[in-house]
């Protein structure tokens, strides 16, 4: 199917490219056109800066407007993450990955932990990631998040998550 | 102020810091506390209003730089102007 459609295309342009280069029929006097060029040059580019401003300052103002409820931090280290819940009281656990020989039937690969991150659902939540070592890299692709962990640096990112549930 | 403190969730948005990295966040607020209780200290003063800095710089830092930061504070060689 594929290669029929590629077949047909390709037989188009070139009939339209022999029919445009061989015809009889030229306009001697369409040659020079200066003033409508120019036109049709700038204003594209004014309605294009006219569509950036406004994406840009809402781009900014997406990370802004926040109000968490609880903020957690993800610190990276080699080869596992800790989470420290402060808000209340100084909560820190480490999370290391399940090995693959000590799965239990029904549990990811690669991706069960023996504790995980415990978040309230439906409540807006800041995480802060931040690295002791090394740079990592934390993300949860089931909730859209991931943000680079960078030793000395702390970098913020928010999420809610809608549903009850584990996500990976 | 105590209302402030006791209804305290979690670190507000603070527009001093709109972007991604809230490294100064934590810092400054590790500061503003440490310089509260000092002002507030030296004119003998009751230091509960610092309160609000440290529930905040406890909430954003993580624990090891604190401990990293009190030790150094206790030694003398903290890097920052308190």
């Amino acid at each position: 199917h594929a290669l029929m459609i590629v077949f047909l295309i390709s037989t188009l342009v070139l009939y339209i490219i022999v029919a445009m280069v061989s015809t009889k029929l030229t306009n001697k006097y369409i040659l020079d056109s200066q003033e409508i060029e120019i036109i049709w040059t700038v204003l594209p580019a004014i309605i294009l800066i006219l569509i950036a401003l406004p994406s840009l300052r809402i781009l900014y103002l997406m990370d802004e407007i926040n109000n968490p409820l609880l903020t957690i931090k993800a610190v990276g280290h080699q080869w596992y993450w800790s989470y420290e819940y402060t808000d209340y009281e100084d909560l820190g656990f480490d999370a290391y990955m399940i090995p693959t020989q000590n799965l239990v039937p029904g549990q990811f690969r690669l991706l069960e932990a023996d504790h995980r991150m415990v978040i309230p659902v439906e409540s807006p939540i800041r995480v802060l990631v931040s690295a002791d070592d090394v740079l990592h890299s934390w993300a949860v692709p089931a909730l859209g998040i991931k943000m680079d962990a960078v030793p000395g640096r702390l970098n913020q990112t928010a999420f809610i998550a809608s549903r009850p549930g584990v996500f990976y | 102020m105590e209302e402030k403190v006791n209804n305290y969730r979690t670190a507000p948005f603070d527009s001093r810091f709109p972007n991604t990295n809230q490294t100064r966040n934590c810092f400054q607020n590790y500061l503003d506390f440490h310089k509260c209780n000092k002002a507030l200290s030296s004119k003998d003063q009751d230091m509960a209003p610092c309160e609000w800095y440290q529930r905040v710089y406890k909430s954003v830092c993580p624990m090891s730089w604190v401990q990293k930061w009190d030790e150094q504070l206790e030694a003398g060689n903290f890097p920052g102007k308190i």
